[in-house]
């Protein structure tokens, strides 16, 4: 009944979460969160958690695969079985769904990375959403990013990733997994520094006049996220410079023992 | 890179900034909205949901300087609040805060309030209102949005101060219900204002009382509690001053305390409905069925239930079995066990007469009750012995159990003279009465007024309230008074509301959408670069002429034809190009698509579109230029199509004929021009098409029109009536539409697969015609072969009675009864095959060829305008979803703006009589004798109908001297009394359906309902005055 469906925008600008349009929901990066990967992050928004771990760069399983003068990006999409928001159906690996959303992100950071700074290896990207609320494609990119900066592999810039729903004539940004299902959406990921788009996806029929508008738009949003992301990831450095700095203390202590 | 950051801010200064909401931990528990639903497998998902709890939502208090700088504040509500009230009028005023209960059932009460009264609505209440009910949440909405009013919306629910969350589940404590939540919620927002304005104005001034207003009892005693002034509907209404108390004091409901103490002093007559989850799964698991309610408007203890799905209606049978369905419910209904299925009565049961001495105060009037029993008994022996003699009759019987969905509005009523006691004609106390509505099939409201008298001889608009288990009567309340009886005035807004023609005058952002230059617009000159002209063609020299009925403003469409030099003929429609002035989703198109369609009424049209456009910029007005759309075809001598072709263009007509003119022009030998010549090769085209189609198996049908003579066009008195000639010209431009609008539907249905706008008209049932072909059988030796729509058209010719020319046209009228309506729908929303349109025997249809006053052709020429590669589609008309509510909405007016017509016209057939009975001088107006045929037996009367006025009647006989052959069709009376003795058993002359009878039709006044009536009394072959 379209009677007790949700407004998704009311008459006071607001969305259904209280949220107006240009307004992205609460962000929290964390890097480093898995203990024995070489990166890892784990990035909320809003009721949205996704953990990523690299591992690599290492030699491929499987040798066949092997690229000579570049590395192969692997990546696997898994979601646990208390994630909600997918309307009750448990996605299980290998699901077409999650291996569409694995090949995105492949796609997304195969010219991001500099593989071929890394001939003969293979670098796997293992993505895990914990919950879901709307919005999985790019939080698992903004992850993704996060765990390559931890991970120290060398990429061309931050990249970040952002839907953008349309309503009536309305663009709106960072959707929930309600207003995803109401409205047609549009994914972008973008290296904020050149503005290049290195994803645009969309599943939904979009008339042409307000795609560019949208676009211009996700761009704009994903410069607002990589400052975010930048701040922490400084803090984050500062902190491990800070650290270095207290063990060269002890070190040259030690030397004095000596 | 620097100089990357400095551009993207720079681009981005049409829009607000785009930030990211943090979210405290501390806002956790409030932030996070969690529940459990339901599926429709029935298994359980918890559902968590995130809200942001907002620091700027603005109070839209004048001059608060904490809010100024919120996004969407304005200064709506004045330091100074209403002052006018006994009770609440000292010091600053007051402020009120609404609930949702208000909302719900004193909305009319809520629209009527004082403009300077300042509001306040919580979100809570809007949310649940939209909840519970569309119709109003949409009333409240445009109540909102009035921007004379002082009426301010709190977000409630997303404002930090005034966020609630639901309560937890405490030992030895009832849970909180999700009503008691939203009272607590709104409450909330009266603890909030008082501190957000003491807190935001100097000390000095002391801000206005706030005062909730609800009609919970329970509510009104927690407000007290917590200190806060909560006050009823009714009360509230009895404090104000002077004229506003008597204004208001009748739309006030009677409110939920005064149902409740009803309820415990009368007896139950109806039993309660089942609650909506079990109606829910009982209709899924097929032991309920859901259909719209269609009270019989020849009986008003009878009704039926269409219901998709099975081949026959379920009858219901007494009141009980109706259970408090208004016409148009959607209702659910159990059916009964096989063997109490009926059949359904054929006796004329008239609620106005049948409970004329009903009280209005007191419903257990022991006499009523002995007699509507009685009534009832009878009726159900009708039933009953109807069932034993025609068991291929019988219906599945059921009873309702519940409602869906109540499709109550405002009806047009007149105050009942009977329910007021001769006291009480004089007295302004208020006093309960009868409202009797307009429509036949629709229950005696009740209301209570103060204002009886004044009303007694005006018509007035009341809407149903409740209607309580122990009330025989639904219960309403006035809204407001139209005018006098049989004025035109009141009679033409009677008229327009009863049909839900929106007759509104067009408002300013309607009226700011048309072209600038006003009347002065003109196609432009012919340059490069003028918009008008780009990839239009110019036709301007081609031979144009439009034919139209006399008197035509708004002139759709144009016609040529023309030699080609390969000896083939070119004909051309031209259209007005309406969508060049109405763009997609502005004011004027969302307009134009609530209205769906123009409204013609016999002294007045109500237009879709403003008349600027309609009558003048649009229309294809002689000797101008004017912008068209042209369907333009090469076509051979037998009239099959080469190639047909679709552009924009620019016209410019050389002729506005009238239907007669044409003709005259056509047949005038002396004349060769080539506008004659046009004419004439349209002609012989028209006539091979109408072959080409009805060999196809097309059928043509038969509705009787009339035309109404006018006195003058000021005075609209009616002087005579005729029916409306058919000429040869009137084919001629009906086919070329037909023609026009199979040639877009093709083209517009390969472009937009999924989502054309087409019109179909689905083959009827076969059992529709059962009762038809058993009648014609029987009385006439004649067969219907309903196989197809070809086999039907060729049986309906045969039809015919020599020595009843106009028997055949009866006939066809009444095999038009049995077929479905014509409909618009969604090309992509049902399957190709059931694209068709029977009457037409066109695979394919559409309306293109009258955008000024359809909308449905407004869409087709933007579908048509994308499909030519002239405009990009408006992204609205590629969803499905929107064409198809759209589309209903254009159905639904359609139907009712036929239904208005068909009633106006009635109207004025009425006064057409009455004047005529004047004329000639006879007392009492009865005047006309016309000849009838009858169309329908019942058991205690005739339905006749009066081909020459097309009015339909019902002649009852009241004594028990005739009888009654159902199986035959035929009501036996006695012959007149003059050939024998009167109490001997005299002749019996048998009346059958077919038959030709001469009746004296009058108009009569019902005392009660001061409805004018038609009465009709059969004066041959026997006069039934004494039957």
């Amino acid at each position: 009944m379209s009677s007790s469906r949700i407004e998704i925008l009311n008459d006071g600008g607001l969305r259904h979460d209280a949220r107006r349009p240009y307004e992205l929901r609460s962000t929290s990066f964390q890097l480093n969160t898995h203990p024995t990967a070489e990166g890892s992050s784990t990035v909320t928004q809003g009721l949205t958690t996704v953990q990523v771990s690299i591992f690599g760069p290492r030699e491929p399983r499987q040798r066949s695969q092997a690229s000579h003068d570049k590395a192969i990006i692997s990546v696997e999409v898994g979601v646990v079985p208390w994630a909600q928001g997918g309307g009750g159906v448990k996605r299980v690996r290998g699901d077409k769904r999650l291996q569409e959303i694995g090949a995105s992100i492949r796609q997304t950071f195969e010219p991001v990375i500099m593989t071929h700074l890394y001939p003969r290896s293979e670098i796997t990207i293992n993505v895990q959403v914990l919950s879901a609320d709307g919005g999985i494609l790019p939080t698992s990119i903004n992850a993704t990013t996060l765990a390559l900066i931890s991970s120290g592999i060398s990429i061309l810039d931050y990249t970040t990733s952002i839907s953008i729903g349309l309503y009536l004539k309305q663009p709106l940004l960072d959707l929930s997994h309600v207003e995803e299902q109401d409205l047609p959406n549009l994914v972008i990921a973008s290296l904020p520094n050149s503005g290049k788009i290195t994803l645009a996806q969309m599943e939904t029929r979009l008339h042409v006049d307000r795609f560019e508008e949208m676009l211009s738009l996700g761009v704009e949003a994903c410069q607002v996220l990589k400052t975010e992301m930048e701040d922490v990831v400084k803090s984050q450095t500062e902190k491990i410079v800070e650290r270095m700095g207290v063990r060269s203390v002890v070190s040259s202590g030690m030397a004095v023992d000596e | 890179m620097a100089a990357a950051t400095t551009a993207l801010p720079s681009s981005s200064k049409s829009h607000p900034p785009i930030t990211i909401l943090k979210r405290a931990r501390a806002d956790v528990p409030l932030s996070q909205n969690k529940f459990s639903k339901k599926t429709a497998r029935g298994k359980v998902l918890n559902i968590l949901r995130e809200r942001y709890l907002r620091d700027d939502i603005p109070c839209g208090v004048e001059g608060c300087q904490v809010c100024i700088d919120y996004p969407g504040y304005r200064s709506v509500l004045p330091l100074k609040g209403y002052t006018d009230h006994t009770k609440y009028g000292q010091g600053q005023g007051h402020w009120l805060v609404i609930d949702t209960n208000i909302v719900l059932h004193q909305i009319d009460l809520l629209t009527a309030l004082p403009i300077s009264l300042p509001l306040i609505i919580p979100s809570t209440t809007i949310r649940e209102t939209r909840h519970r009910s569309l119709p109003l949440y949409n009333r409240l909405q445009q109540l909102i949005q009035d921007e004379d009013r002082l009426i301010w919306v709190w977000w409630n629910e997303e404002a930090r101060e005034t966020a609630t969350l639901p309560k937890e589940v405490e030992e030895g404590r009832e849970k909180e219900s999700i009503n008691d939540k939203n009272d607590r919620a709104i409450r909330q927002v009266l603890h909030f204002y008082p501190e957000h304005l003491s807190a935001a104005l100097s000390k000095s001034m002391k801000p206005p009382k706030l005062i909730l207003l609800t009609d919970d009892r329970r509510n009104r005693e927690i407000a007290d509690g917590e200190g806060l002034l909560a006050v009823s509907a009714r009360d509230y209404v009895d404090g104000l001053i002077g004229e506003e108390r008597a204004r208001l004091v009748d739309l006030v409901v009677g409110g939920v305390d005064e149902v409740s103490a009803g309820e415990k002093k009368g007896k139950r007559i109806y039993q309660d409905y089942l609650p909506q989850d079990t109606l829910l799964a009982g209709v899924k698991t097929g032991r309920y069925h859901q259909g719209h309610f269609n009270a019989n408007q020849y009986n008003y203890l009878e009704g039926t239930v269409n219901i998709p799905g099975l081949n026959k209606p379920v009858l219901l049978v007494g009141r009980e079995a109706m259970n408090r369905s208004v016409n148009g419910d959607v209702v659910v209904v159990e059916i009964l066990p096989e063997s109490e299925w009926k059949a359904p009565g054929s006796e004329v049961v008239d609620q106005d007469v049948a409970l004329r001495d009903d009280d209005a105060d007191d419903d257990e009037s022991p006499g009523l009750a002995e007699r509507e029993r009685a009534k009832a008994k009878e009726d159900i022996m009708d039933v009953d012995e109807e069932t034993k003699r025609k068991p291929k009759n019988i219906l599945p019987t059921g009873k309702v159990v519940g409602i869906v969905k109540r499709n109550w509005r405002a009806y047009v009523c007149h105050l009942d003279r009977s329910s007021l006691s001769d006291a009480a004609l004089t007295s302004s106390s208020q006093q309960t009465v009868f409202a009797t509505p307009l429509s036949t099939s629709l229950p005696r409201i009740r209301l209570r007024t103060r204002q009886a008298p004044q009303l007694l001889d005006q018509k007035i608009l009341v809407t149903i309230d409740s209607w309580s288990i122990n009330s025989r009567y639904p219960d309403g309340h006035f809204v407001r008074s139209l005018g006098k009886v049989e004025s035109k005035e009141a009679e033409q807004e009677s008229l327009l509301l009863e049909y839900e023609v929106p007759y509104r005058p067009f408002g300013r952002a309607i009226l700011n959408c048309l072209p600038e230059e006003g009347d002065k617009w003109k196609v432009p000159v012919k340059t490069a670069e003028s918009l008008e002209w780009r990839d239009r063609e110019d036709l301007r020299d081609l031979i144009v002429c439009s034919i139209d009925p006399p008197g035509c403003q708004d002139i759709d469409d144009a016609l040529h034809a023309r030699r080609l030099p390969n000896g083939n003929i070119e004909a051309g429609v031209h259209i007005a190009d309406v969508s060049h002035f109405v763009h997609p989703d502005n004011p004027m198109d969302s307009e134009a698509a609530s209205r769906g369609t123009t409204v013609y009424l016999v002294d007045k049209r109500i237009d879709m579109l403003p008349s600027l456009l309609g009558t003048n910029l649009c229309s294809l007005r002689p000797f101008v230029e004017r912008l068209a759309f042209s369907v333009i075809w090469e076509m051979n001598e037998q009239a099959e199509i080469v190639k047909v072709r679709f552009a924009k263009s620019v016209i410019a007509s050389k002729e506005a004929f009238t239907y007669e003119a044409a003709q005259l022009r056509k047949d005038d030998k002396s004349l060769n021009d080539p506008l004659t010549q046009s004419i004439r090769l349209l002609n012989t085209l028209a006539i091979k098409l109408k072959e080409g189609r009805l060999k196809a198996g097309a059928l043509s049908l038969s509705s009787p029109e009339l035309k109404i003579h006018l006195n003058s066009s000021e005075s609209t008195e009616p002087i005579d009536v005729e029916q409306k000639q058919q000429r040869e010209t009137n084919s001629l431009v009906e086919e070329f539409m037909l023609l026009a609008n199979i040639s877009v539907a093709a083209k517009i249905q390969e472009t937009f697969p999924a989502t054309a706008v087409l019109r179909r008209h689905c083959p009827p049932p076969k059992t529709n015609f059962e009762a038809l072909q058993d009648i014609l059988q029987k009385r006439k030796n004649m067969t219907l072969d309903v196989s197809s729509s070809g086999a039907l058209a060729k049986s309906l010719d045969a039809c015919v009675d020599p020595k009843e020319p106009e028997f055949n046209t009866l006939v066809r009228i009444m095999a038009t009864r049995c077929m479905l309506s014509a409909e618009y729908f969604c090309s992509g929303s049902v399957s190709k095959e059931t694209y068709g349109h029977y009457g037409l025997a066109s695979p394919i249809y559409t309306h293109f060829t009258s955008p000024i006053r359809r909308y449905a052709d407004v869409l087709a020429h933007r579908q048509l305008a994308a499909a030519i590669n002239y405009t990009p589609l408006h992204p609205s008309l590629q969803s499905k979803s929107h064409v198809e509510k759209t589309l209903s909405v254009v159905n639904k007016r359609h139907r009712l703006a036929q239904m208005a017509g068909r009633a106006s016209v009635e109207f004025y057939v009425g006064l057409a009589l009455k004047s005529r009975g004047e004329k000639t001088g006879q007392v009492g107006g009865k005047s006309s004798r016309e000849e009838a045929f009858v169309i329908r037996t019942f058991k205690n009367g005739l339905a006749v109908f009066v081909s020459k006025l097309g009015l339909e009647g019902l002649i009852t006989f009241q004594k028990d001297t005739h009888t009654f052959d159902p199986d035959n069709y035929t009501i036996n009376v006695p012959a007149p009394s003059g050939t024998g003795t009167a109490n001997g058993i005299g002749q019996m002359i048998g009346i059958s359906v077919f038959d030709k009878i001469t009746v004296d039709i009058s108009i009569e006044k019902n005392q009660n309902t001061q409805r004018g009536k038609v009465k009709m009394v059969m004066v041959g072959p026997v006069n039934s005055e004494n039957l």
